[in-house]
């Protein structure tokens, strides 16, 4: 996998300036280099401040930029987001971590009623300039409340932008893409990903980010434009549409199976880069999607009706989706949930016949 | 525009700080603990108004020399006392051994309740066995006190093939309707409310049984927590609430769930509920104020607050590690000392106890544990193969299976089929 071009390196920037990151510091790293060049930029949320945050992205943030602009907050989401809001409309731009996705939920309201409406409905008097930060994603023992891949709530939400990078390198430059951005952005972070990239084996050692071309990250800004897919691998077979962890997992598959297949990383999900999917769909006429969230409903049923309205005469199969199950994460079972090799190899074989 | 600000000096932003960081030389001084004996006990029919002082003082019953004093003192019998002492004990044991379990591989995670075990286990004394507790995931001394089978935790904790939840939970997030004990959720403060929707069930069907629920300093902040406390002083539910003030939320002091300015139990005078601070380390104390709040509930009278005043000794969970956020001087400077400890030097005080017997005790405990774990483990570890059919994953989304769920049971067989390696299950 090559790493894809830098893409808008701020003049003056040294290109060949890049450091070893594992996910965790290049998010850090990215929160950094923000916050010093905008001290409209405030990091909050459980555990973020003194400590730096349960998985530590936000590590040595306080000591360098103070208590008032990296603080804990008291344990309440929906306190977290809607001050987070108030402080949009000061002029701040809050970026907001929620220690794990499955927590989100008490701030469901200030997000899907106030900071995914507010410029629509003050006609762009206020804007919600929100950055909210969180883990999510299964694949670390974790059972029903540290697993969950809820992205499909807010792809649904008219007025968020959803992020999902799956390197360090993306993380990065997309961070800074969302921190920049002057809508709300949900910016989820796959956290069995945090330290390496993952084929799907769980019952194989682990790997790190230290030998990955994309743990390879440029030391200073850059972005990445928030709506811009990433071929991660070429291939006529087939297009395999995946986001986050499962990018990582589909590329195993695909090696060892052999297959020619495309790779799409769509890195965000909202605004969708729907060209990139098309020319690949056009191109291969066939069209894979994977995602590890719950099948119904999920962010693969919009990703087919695209595919289907716009590529329709092109497609020589029914579209495939890989999803996890409509069951809510199990604890011991997780294995089993997890869309893995297996069930990808099982459609992928299944897409070739038809 | 009234006035000129031009000579006002500049707003600043408050962000709480402990008073100590990994390093400090730690002094409790500072923290005011009130006399045992000291806090007067209202009747359990008076008016919240009435006892406010109550929220900020603190009901404590064993004083320095071990003995038990004041209005409050329960009078429990001394076999009462040696069997909560010995519940104590099982439950630190436990923690104990558990917690190494998680150490060694055997599961992905655990938390203790170190120098926490009163509050749990002497509630659990003051509560009727059939009173209904919606706890946090820390409240392992409930289940413990009610002699629920210590075998039947661990199940869980490994979720094995004898796990009554079939591994479907993290573990300790124990379920035991049996006991009285609702299914633990990792979502903080959901039980709050929902105790209180169990005692005006209660209420409104005319029955005798009352609820209590449990959550953290930290967990008070959520909107749950509020709701909850406004239903039950609506409706006057019979329900007791406990703020469990281990002065810690993970790497977070209590400062930020609002205790440099007001007290946990505090926060029940403004929703017109009754509210008590208790010394959480003094297991008489506990059961005085449970045993309070439980007649009150029970005689229609309504909600109890009652903060525990007391200190997470560990760390968060076995995922935390605290000295990089506080310092390792508190557990042992914590001014209201070991609750085990204390309960064990009043027996002695009183002449019921001694050194001999606590320590033959400690050694029985140690050994029912680990006989328990040793149980527990021929139903098989955590990782050790699949001990839950696979099939059952898909069992208790519903109570009938719709068909995109059969459909994706049947996937999930076809790929273990495919997979050419059938999911190894445990021998
Ligand atoms: C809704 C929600 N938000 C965040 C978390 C993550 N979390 C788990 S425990 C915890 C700290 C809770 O502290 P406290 O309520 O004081 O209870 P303690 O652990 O000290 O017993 C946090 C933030 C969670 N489980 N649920």
């Amino acid at each position: 996998m090559e790493v894809a071009e830098i893409i808008e390196t701020e003049a003056g920037a040294e290109a060949g300036d890049t450091q070893r990151m594992n996910m965790i510091q290049a998010i850090n790293s990215a929160l950094d280099i923000m916050m010093a060049r905008d001290d409209a930029i405030v990091v909050m949320g459980e555990d973020v401040g003194y400590f730096g945050g349960v998985f530590r992205a936000t590590a040595g943030l306080q000591k360098k930029f103070g208590k008032t602009r990296v603080f804990d907050t008291p344990i309440t989401e929906c306190g977290i987001i809607g001050v987070a809001v108030g402080m949009g409309a000061y002029g701040l731009r809050p970026v907001p971590e929620i220690q794990f996705a499955d927590y989100i939920y008490p701030a469901l309201d200030q997000l899907v009623s106030e900071a995914a409406r507010l410029r629509y409905r003050s006609d762009g008097e206020f804007i919600a300039p929100l950055t909210v930060r969180s883990p999510f994603g299964g694949g670390i023992f974790g059972g029903q409340t540290h697993s969950q891949s809820p992205e499909g709530i807010f792809t649904h939400v008219s007025g968020l932008k959803t992020v999902i990078p799956s390197t360090p390198y993306d993380a990065k430059g997309l961070l800074i893409a969302a921190i920049e951005d002057n809508d709300p952005v949900i910016f989820f972070e796959p956290k069995r990903i945090y330290n390496g990239p993952f084929n799907g084996h769980w019952d194989r050692p682990a790997e790190n980010w230290s030998k990955h071309p994309a743990g390879e990250v440029p030391s200073g800004y850059y972005r990445i434009p928030l709506g811009k897919a990433n071929v991660v691998r070429e291939g006529e077979a087939v297009t395999i549409l995946a986001y986050g962890t499962m990018v990582h997992v589909c590329l195993n598959v695909v090696a060892e199976a052999g297959v020619d297949a495309e790779v799409i990383d769509l890195r965000t999900l909202v605004p969708l880069d729907i060209e990139t999917i098309e020319q690949s769909v056009r191109k291969t006429g066939r069209c894979m999607i994977v995602h590890e969230a719950t099948r119904t409903s999920g962010y693969g049923a919009e990703l087919a009706a695209l595919v289907q309205e716009r590529c329709f005469y092109h497609l020589e199969a029914p579209i495939e989706r890989v999803t996890g199950f409509d069951t809510p994460y199990p604890h011991s079972l997780e294995w089993a949930y997890f869309p893995g090799p297996v069930r990808i190899g099982m459609a992928l074989k299944k897409i070739l016949k038809d | 525009m009234v006035g000129d600000r031009s000579n006002l000096k500049p707003l600043a932003l408050h962000v709480p700080e402990p008073r100590f960081r990994p390093g400090d030389e730690v002094d409790f001084s500072a923290v005011d603990i009130p006399a045992a004996g000291a806090a007067p006990r209202p009747d359990t029919h008076a008016a919240p108004a009435d006892f406010t002082d109550l929220s900020y003082s603190m009901v404590r019953v064993l004083d320095d020399a071990g003995q038990a004093v004041g209005p409050w003192n329960p009078r429990l019998s001394p076999d009462r006392l040696r069997r909560m002492l010995r519940h104590m004990a099982l439950v630190r044991a436990f923690d104990e051994r558990m917690f190494r379990a998680q150490r060694q591989g055997k599961t992905s995670f655990y938390m203790k309740s170190l120098g926490e075990e009163a509050v749990a286990v002497a509630a659990a004394y003051a509560l009727q066995y059939d009173d209904m507790c919606f706890p946090s995931y820390r409240q392992q001394g409930l289940l413990i006190a009610r002699d629920w089978s210590l075998v039947d935790m661990m199940n869980q904790i490994y979720s094995n093939r004898a796990d009554r939840l079939q591994g479907k939970q993290l573990p300790i997030m124990y379920s035991v309707r049996e006991a009285g004990f609702f299914s633990i959720s990792g979502n903080l403060t959901t039980q709050y409310p929902q105790a209180v929707g169990w005692a005006m069930a209660s209420a409104s069907k005319g029955d005798t049984r009352i609820a209590a629920t449990w959550c953290g300093e930290g967990s008070t902040a959520e909107g749950d927590f509020h709701s909850a406390l406004t239903f039950a002083t609506v409706y006057r539910a019979p329900v007791i609430f406990n703020v469990v003030n281990n002065q810690w939320a993970i790497s977070s002091f209590s400062g930020f769930a609002g205790a440099e300015a007001t007290t946990f139990a505090a926060r029940a005078i403004g929703y017109g509920i009754a509210g008590l601070r208790v010394d959480g380390n003094d297991a008489l104390a506990v059961y005085a104020a449970t045993a309070w709040a439980a007649e009150r509930a029970r005689t229609n009278a309504g909600p109890t607050l009652i903060e525990h005043f007391t200190y997470r000794a560990e760390g968060h969970s076995t995922s935390d590690d605290p000295s990089a956020y506080r310092s390792a001087g508190e557990p042992n400077a914590w001014p209201l000392g070991d609750p085990i400890r204390r309960l064990k030097d009043h027996l002695i005080a009183i002449g019921e106890w001694d050194e001999e017997r606590q320590a033959a005790m400690d050694r029985e405990v140690a050994e029912e544990v680990k006989a328990a774990q040793k149980e527990a483990e021929k139903n098989g570890i955590l990782g050790h193969g699949l001990h839950q059919p696979l099939d059952s994953l898909f069992d208790g989304v519903f109570e009938e299976m719709p068909w995109h769920l059969a459909e994706q049971r049947q996937m999930m067989i076809d790929e273990e089929q495919a997979s050419g390696r059938p999911w190894a299950r445990k021998g």
